[in-house]
């Protein structure tokens, strides 16, 4: 694929398997760094808060979430089930790595989510780019952010 | 996702909304998966308990309410009805009579009390501590399960050679009113085999090292499958118990082989079962020095706090720590919090040990762990434990400076308020 001539129209398209259904979009935040769940986020804010993550401090809140996957305890869905509660969750999760932990996850969650991209999501993708997952049809449109 | 006539009865509410109800979250999360199918199971561990301030507004609504948002992922509010698989309650976040020391406000311990009321007659068995195993939950090989709790499930894959994925809230729940799991990960035979081999150039033996080695795996192994091989002294199930909790902190190891000693396998190749090897890696004094520093997140010497019994203490534990207490004193600047199932606890009284860990000046503690209540005593900074899993985690989760070390370097850091221990 020609990398330039997409960097001029700025949109992407990733083609990948639907994980939970939906479509949404929303300001992609992206890390190459897994998530732990318990113990990992704020479940009132939505905030990373793992010591050494390098998103600590960082909200997911309403925006696209681009990540390896999930790690850690078993409570991982419980805490991303109370960010849905507490109205902080993300717009919709994009990653690369299937567990039980990101799967039940994803579903409790209940946002879009869609895995097994064409092309390499945690690449393609950088926080700040406007992201649309329609994870019923399994794309990704991404448009790139214009930086100086 | 393909479904028995009889799960197809369930997810189609002939067997109850409630069922209806847990079949929808496993349909859902089975799909997420990319399952094609469940499975059947009669082992369900997972955590239904109401112990956090998060649920208070949800339990006051009721226990259903609680049940059917949190571990069923369901808008419907639903009756519950008992349980069909054998199911039983894992660690929580309140000891049922150490509250007051916990710091735990008494509304929660209320809730905590209704629940396991609510519960308990559902057939929700109280076993309250993160390892089922140590007090009668213990399944059979090829027993396909459906755990919850990083240090049970590997210990459940690898020791007893039963199955299951780690599990979740929700997917528990739903697995205990209806028999089922997705048909996905460790369930499957050829997914079970190693992926990496680990080799030992010095013997492992001591319970700290077996500590040292599993922290050592899950850094480097990750998510994979380690098959050990080297000069290991037979180990027990204490050893077990603190390795596997070790390699599900520094990583997310769920399933490792020592062949000859692990049920699965009697040789390495056996271990690997035609699954090509991913890497390989050595095991030597370097890396066990190494490991151990790691692990030492203090700087300073002078500890008033002491955790030992992560994963929960066996009875023999307990014996140790009474005899290593016996006659002494713990230093007047200095908690000791002692923890193990509650059903120890009982053989641990009548043995006469619990009297001797509170003459010296420590606490036993039941049902729960710092970690999970992220509870210590007021005031505390410096912490030794000897737990690889408990020095991972309570200085990310409460910020305290922590020491690791072996149950005698811990015990002589309570007698004294200072730090001695070494490798």
């Amino acid at each position: 694929m020609d990398i330039a001539a997409e960097t001029r129209t700025e949109t992407i398209v990733l083609k990948g398997r639907k994980v939970v259904g939906g479509r949404s979009e929303g300001e992609a935040l992206v890390t190459s760094e897994t998530i732990s769940g318990w113990g990992g986020i704020n479940e009132r804010s939505g905030a990373i808060i793992e010591r050494r993550h390098e998103l600590r401090g960082v909200s997911f809140a309403g925006k696209v979430l681009v990540f390896p996957g999930a790690k850690g305890s078993s409570g991982w869905s419980a805490y991303f089930h109370m960010t849905r509660l507490n109205g902080v969750q993300p717009a919709a999760m994009i990653f690369t790595r299937m567990t039980t932990k990101i799967a039940l996850g994803a579903v409790v969650t209940r946002v879009p989510a869609v895995t097994d991209l064409d092309r390499d999501p945690l690449l393609v993708i950088e926080t700040g780019d406007w992201v649309t997952v329609d994870a019923d049809a399994g794309t990704v449109t991404v448009i790139k952010k214009t930086r100086p | 996702m393909k479904l028995s006539d009889y799960e197809k009865a369930m997810y189609d509410g002939e067997h109850g909304r409630a069922k209806a109800r847990a079949m929808d979250l496993l349909v859902r999360y089975g799909e997420a998966l990319g399952a094609e199918r469940l499975v059947e199971t009669n082992n369900v561990a997972g955590a239904f308990n109401a112990s956090t301030p998060s649920v208070q507004p949800i339990a006051r609504k009721g226990m259903e309410h609680v049940y059917s948002e949190l571990n069923l992922d369901s808008d419907e509010v639903v009756e519950v009805p008992h349980m069909v698989a054998h199911t039983c309650q894992l660690i929580t976040g309140i000891d049922n009579d150490n509250w007051e020391l916990q710091g735990v406000d008494k509304s929660l311990v209320d809730m905590q009390r209704e629940n396991e009321k609510f519960l308990g007659r559902r057939g929700v068995n109280m076993f309250a501590t993160c390892t089922p195993y140590q007090v009668g939950n213990v399944p059979v090989k090829g027993e396909h399960c459906a755990w919850m709790e990083s240090s049970a499930v590997i210990y459940c894959n690898s020791v007893l050679g039963a199955r299951t994925n780690v599990e979740g809230k929700e997917s528990t729940g739903a697995a205990a009113l209806t028999g089922r799991i997705p048909y996905w990960g460790f369930h499957i035979t050829e997914n079970r085999r190693g992926t990496h081999l680990v080799e030992l150039d010095i013997e492992v033996d001591e319970m700290m090292d077996w500590g040292l080695l599993g922290y050592y795996l899950g850094e480097v192994i990750g998510e994979d499958i380690p098959v050990v091989e080297g000069p290991i002294r037979q180990p027990d199930l204490v050893k077990l118990k603190h390795f596997g909790a070790a390699a599900a902190s520094s990583g997310g190891v769920e399933m490792y082989h020592i062949p000859g000693i692990t049920p699965e396998a009697e040789s390495v190749e056996e271990a690997f079962g035609g699954r090509k090897m991913q890497g390989t890696f050595r095991y030597g004094s370097q890396q066990r020095r190494e490991t151990y520093e790691k692990l030492q997140s203090a700087t300073e010497k002078k500890v008033d706090f002491i955790m030992l019994g992560c994963p929960h203490n066996s009875i023999d534990q307990m014996s140790l720590i009474a005899h290593l207490l016996e006659g002494k004193r713990i230093h007047s600047d200095v908690a000791l919090w002692v923890h193990t199932p509650r059903a120890i606890k009982q053989v641990a009284e009548r043995n006469g040990y619990i009297d001797v860990i509170k003459e010296a000046g420590g606490v036993v503690m039941s049902d729960t762990c710092p970690a999970i209540s992220r509870r210590l005593p007021q005031g505390t900074r410096v912490i030794a434990t000897d737990s690889a899993k408990q020095a991972h985690y309570l200085p990310a989760i409460t910020g305290v400076q922590g020491w690791f070390g072996s149950v005698r370097d811990c015990v002589d850091a309570a007698l004294t308020g200072t730090w001695n221990g070494r490798i």
